[in-house]
This record gives C-alpha cells, structure tokens and sequence, in this order.
C-alpha cells in the first residue's frame, strides 16, 4: 500500500506541475486539431474512410510524443530526479506515476481530439475507442521510460523519436486493426499483449534506468 | 545498510576456444557450406538455381536473432549481477546483429527481386521484422553514443537491448496479424518440406554461419578489451 | 558508520577517485577538503547511495531513510511551493506528524513566510536553506553535505553551524574548511 501511496503522491507532483506550468496540454491539443487540418489537405480526394482511420492513428502517436518528450524535463533540468532516487521509495514508482500523469494528458487531449476527428473526417466507433484506451497505455508506459533515458543523453528530444517508433510499430498496427478490421479481437488481444509485456519490463527495470 | 564490493570475484568461466580454432572451423565451415549450396544441392523445382539464396538468407536471420538474444543475455548478467565483462559483450553482440540483420534485408531484397521481381515486398514478414528491427537497433547505438561512457551507459545500454528482445516476438506477431498470409517456412509441422540434401545443406549453413558469427564476435570483443585497457594504462 | 577500503571510481576512462580510505564511526564528523575536480562530490554521491564504487569496498550502515544528501542543486521543484516540495519529501520519506515536522523546520530556517511563495521566486540563499529543511525533514542520523555553506548569508551560516553540532553523522564536503575545522573527527583530503 505504501507503494500505491507513493505512486500517489509523485503522480500529484506531476499533475501539479503541469497545472502550474499550463504548456504541454494546450501544446498537444493544438497539434493534434493542427495535425488533422494537414491530413485533410495531404489525402487525396475521395480517399477512403480506412486512411482518414489510418492518419488518426499518427496523429495519437505523434501527439503522444510532444507529450513524452516534455515528461522528464523538470526532473533533469532542476536535478530534482536525484532526490526522488535519494527517497526510499521504489524507483519504479517514479516511472508509474510520470506514465499515469502523461497518460492524463494524452486522455485529455484525445477527449479533443476524437469529436473533432468526427467533425473532419468520420465517426468513431466503440472498437476504435478500446484500442486507443489500450494503446494509450503501451504508449505511455513505454513512452515515459524511454522518456527518461532520452532526457539524460547529450541528444534529448533528438533521441526520443527514434526509440520510440519502433516500439510503437505494433501499437499501430494493432490500433490500426482495431479500428478497421472486420474482427477488431485479434488486434485488441496484440495491443492487450504488448501492453501487459513492456509494462512488465519497464516496471522491473526502470530501477536501473535512474539509479547505478 | 549500503554495501557494495566492486570486486567480481571468482567467476567461473566456461573453457575458452582459442580463436585460431575458431577462425579455422569458420573457414571450413563456410567454405563446405558453399560447397554444398552451389554444387550439390538440387535446384529448386519452382525458382531454379536462384533459391540457392534462401540457405544464406534464413541461416543468417537465425544467426541474427542468436546475436540479439546473447546481447539481451549478457544485458541481463550486466544488471542482474553487475558482472563488469558483460557491457561489453553485450555491445558487441548487438552490433554483430546487426551486421547480420543488414546481411538478412539485403539477401532478402535480393531473393524478393528474383522471386517476384521487387526489390521490396511488404508482404514478406520476416523482411519486415528486420527492417524494424534494424531500427529498432540502430537507435540502440545512438542512445549508448549519446551518453558518456560510464554506468549509466551500460545500464541504458543492457535495458534498451532488454527491450529490443521483448519486441521482436510482439512485433512479429504484429505484422503477421497486419496482412495474415504465410512466410514460407522451411520445417513444416509435418516434418521439413523438403528432401535429405536440402535440409543436410541447410544445416551446414546454419551451424557456419552460426560459428562465423561467434569468431566475428570474438575478434571484436578482443580488439575493444584491448582498446579499453590501453586506455587505461594510458591515464592510470 | 562508514567503512571506504581502496575505493575507486571510474566514469568509462576518466577516473575520479583512487585508493580512497575513509572510516567514520557513528557520531562522527568527516570533512573532505580539496580542490574543485578532485572528486569530492563523487564521493559524497557514494556515500549518499547514488553512485555504486568501480573498485574497491564501501560500507554504509544506514539505509535510505536514514540519509540527507545535501547536493550542489537543491533538489527542489521550482515551480512549487516550499510547502509543497517539503510535503512531497515528507510523505516519500513517511515523515511521522509531517505537518507539524514541515512548519517547525520552516521557522528555524526563517522561511516560514515565504511558505507558500513558489521556490522560482527566492534567493540562492532561501532555496538553500529550503535544501537544509529538505535534508532535515525525515532526521536523518547520516548527513552527507556538498558545500553546505554556499549561497548563505551570515544568519544562514549560524544555523548552519548550530546543525553541525547537533548528534549526527556527519560528511561534510568544502574548499573552505576553516568554519568547521574544530569540528572534524576525521579529515580527508583529496587530490
């Protein structure tokens, strides 16, 4: 119970960070509407209903990424992350509760985004809807983490990008599937999957990503 | 309490083979696996002589998945029980995987071009999977550059590749369900497709392929020991 | 309380600290002197548990709860308040009667007006003794200190000195030893 108590209170610090500072949600809200405005310029005319689906899915992920890349940056900038390490918590509380609050964001941000995709393009159905849900966990469980590592390499925002993507390949297709496909079971169960995995491997390791 | 020894004491190491030894068997190896796939093997009754690129191509994807599972192995052994040997090997492992994974897109590209006369074909899974892959662990070595050597190095280092071993199941399970066809395998579930020789000469050039990388391996790890020690011994 | 025998520390090539002694018996106060670059942060991050050693044997007998680790940076969120970082730290560390804990360490560093003014907004000197009451807040029986005297002002420096006489531990790392000289039961100083 300490350990939910101290997911807790970490996840507060986040959101009350993030309350103060009022820059990555309203930055993710904007790209995203701004995102859609491009893809209806860049899909040719009478394109099908499966790529407007298709582009939604970018949009999440790269929406997502704006999101990651600012998650770690107080603990850097102000050093802060030593005194969460220096705590005798468990250090993959700090991860859990930074993934809980971007997952916040995104939620957020996508509670926008998804009427405003109806709006532009087509209507969302419930298949769609539980593979975001499901997505939007693998992402920021995995986004967060690397998240961290990034933010503590020379390359920063270069970097997080790169190690994300790949790993993101399988959330999308398995969002894309869910959002498609004639059977959407298959692709929530790969999502489902991916996301007990790296949720399981970042919870068990993050230990090592903060600490010698 | 706070305890820490640094000293690795006493570990036990497997008998090492001499990397003469090793450099040797490659050769042989290599050279009876050529031997077999260009001289004895039969052709191929739909793709003719141009198949014979298929004994390369799945002997080094394999080889490619053993470097990268060594590499997610010895990532392990860094984190779990600090061994001060395996960052390293671990290291070199990855890159020797992804020597091996190019080898796999290029071999590939070129029997998809034979094949079906495309030099891409997003319907083959396993090219695929490389290609993910590859990016997958070419950022790998950005991240270990982006950051100065040191533990936190290695400690990104052996996670990432953790991550990497995780991945290539999901991913492969992922593009198979992003299309639903077939790769064609060499074992089938009823016993190996094909005849004696095909499979005899398949082994062959799994098991040299499998030894080549190994000496490959060695022959860098030595070099990079050798490099870090004269390094030290420089500013000791 | 510590024990360091041929302790070493190496980043990749660089090596920062060779050979290092040290042994501080509880109760004790060990002042590390040298000049900048001679690696007394690092070894202060070792003692503290945020660094493991590359060579040699380091010997801790406190577990986390029981460490202050004043840093150069001093840990706090800017963009909070110094009531909410010291509530932070107070339920990560299960601070018993945390209120009451927070409100007394804001007094006797002089902060308690300041309480709900966000850290963006004070002085090196306040957001150092913000640090102390940081390091103080879960009584740690082990005190490491980075260059505890810089950025105060002479009052800051007083309560300084009265802390450094309290029952603790102390590691105290500074290029000016001459406050806390009389003070040391050990000395160390690096090259």
């Amino acid at each position: 119970m300490n350990y939910l108590a101290d997911v807790r209170t970490l996840a507060r610090k986040d959101l009350l960070l993030e309350l103060r500072a009022r820059d990555t949600l309203p930055a993710m809200l904007l790209f995203v509407v701004a995102v859609f405005v491009v893809f209806h310029f860049t899909l040719p005319a009478h394109s099908s209903d499966l790529a407007a689906s298709g582009l939604l899915w970018v949009a999440i992920l790269f929406t997502a990424l704006l999101g990651l890349g600012r998650a770690f940056v107080p603990e850097r900038e102000q050093r802060t992350l030593d005194g969460l390490v220096l705590a005798p918590c468990d250090r993959s509380a700090i991860w859990l509760a930074k993934s809980l609050a971007t997952l916040t964001f995104l939620v957020a941000a996508e509670v926008v985004a998804l009427p405003v995709f109806a709006l532009f393009f087509h209507g969302v159905d419930g298949s769609t809807v539980a593979g975001i849900a499901l997505a939007d966990l693998g992402i920021c469980a995995v986004g967060t983490f690397l998240g961290a590592m990034a933010v503590a390499t020379r390359a920063r925002d270069l970097l997080l990008p790169l190690l994300f993507l790949p790993l993101a390949i399988p959330i999308v297709v398995g969002g894309v599937g869910a959002s498609t496909a004639s059977s959407p079971g298959r692709y929530l169960g790969l999502l489902a999957l991916y996301d007990a995995l790296f949720t399981l491997l970042c919870w068990a390791s993050f230990e090592y990503v903060v600490a010698e | 309490m706070i305890a820490a020894r640094a000293q690795f004491a006493s570990v036990r190491r497997l008998p090492r083979i001499s990397l003469p030894a090793l450099a040797a068997s490659s050769l042989v190896l290599v050279t009876l696996a050529l031997a077999l796939i260009f001289f004895v093997v039969p052709n191929d009754a739909n793709q003719g002589f141009s198949q014979r690129i298929f004994y390369f191509h799945v002997s080094i994807a394999i080889t490619a998945y053993a470097c990268f599972a060594g590499g997610a192995w010895k990532a392990l052994r860094h984190l779990w029980k600090h061994d001060p040997r395996a960052d390293l090997e671990s290291y070199v492992a990855v890159h020797q995987g992804v020597i091996f994974g190019v080898l796999v897109l290029v071999t590939g590209s070129i029997w998809a071009k034979i094949s079906w006369g495309h030099w891409w074909l997003w319907s083959e899974d396993q090219l695929v999977l490389f290609l993910v892959l590859f990016l997958f662990y070419a950022a790998y070595f950005m991240l270990r550059f982006s950051v100065d050597p040191g533990p936190q190095q290695a400690n990104f280092s052996a996670v990432y590749a953790l991550f990497g071993v995780v991945l290539i199941p999901v991913s492969f399970a992922a593009i198979r369900l992003a299309k639903g066809l077939i790769h064609p395998v060499v074992f089938t579930r009823h016993g190996p497709n094909f005849g004696g020789w095909i499979l005899a000469t398949y082994c062959v050039a799994q098991v040299a392929m499998l030894v080549f990388a190994y000496t490959l391996y060695r022959v860098e790890l030595t070099g990079k020991r050798i490099d870090a020690r004269l390094r030290e011994l420089r500013l000791a | 309380m510590i024990q360091a025998h041929a302790l070493g520390k190496r980043f990749g090539d660089k090596r920062v600290l060779r050979n290092v002694e040290l042994a501080v018996p509880r109760g004790g106060f060990a002042l590390v002197t040298g000049a900048n670059g001679s690696g007394k942060t690092t070894l202060l991050r070792l003692c503290a548990g945020l660094a493991r050693p590359s060579e040699g044997e380091l010997r801790v007998d406190a577990e986390r709860a029981a460490i202050g680790y004043l840093a150069h940076e001093p840990l706090v969120y800017r963009e909070l308040t110094a009531l909410e970082n010291l509530e932070l730290y107070g339920r990560l560390y299960r601070v018993p009667e945390r209120r009451e804990r927070i409100g007394m360490l804001l007094e006797r560093f002089g902060l308690w007006d300041a309480r709900r003014d966000r850290v963006v907004s004070y002085s090196r000197g306040m957001t150092q003794r913000l640090a102390l009451c940081r390091v103080l807040l879960h009584e740690p029986a082990l005190l490491v200190l980075d260059e505890p005297y810089s950025a105060l002002d002479e009052a800051g420096a007083t309560l300084l000195d009265e802390l450094l006489r309290e029952e603790r531990t102390f590691v105290v790392a500074t290029h000016d030893p001459g406050r806390v000289e009389h003070l040391a039961t050990t000395r160390l100083a690096l090259a």
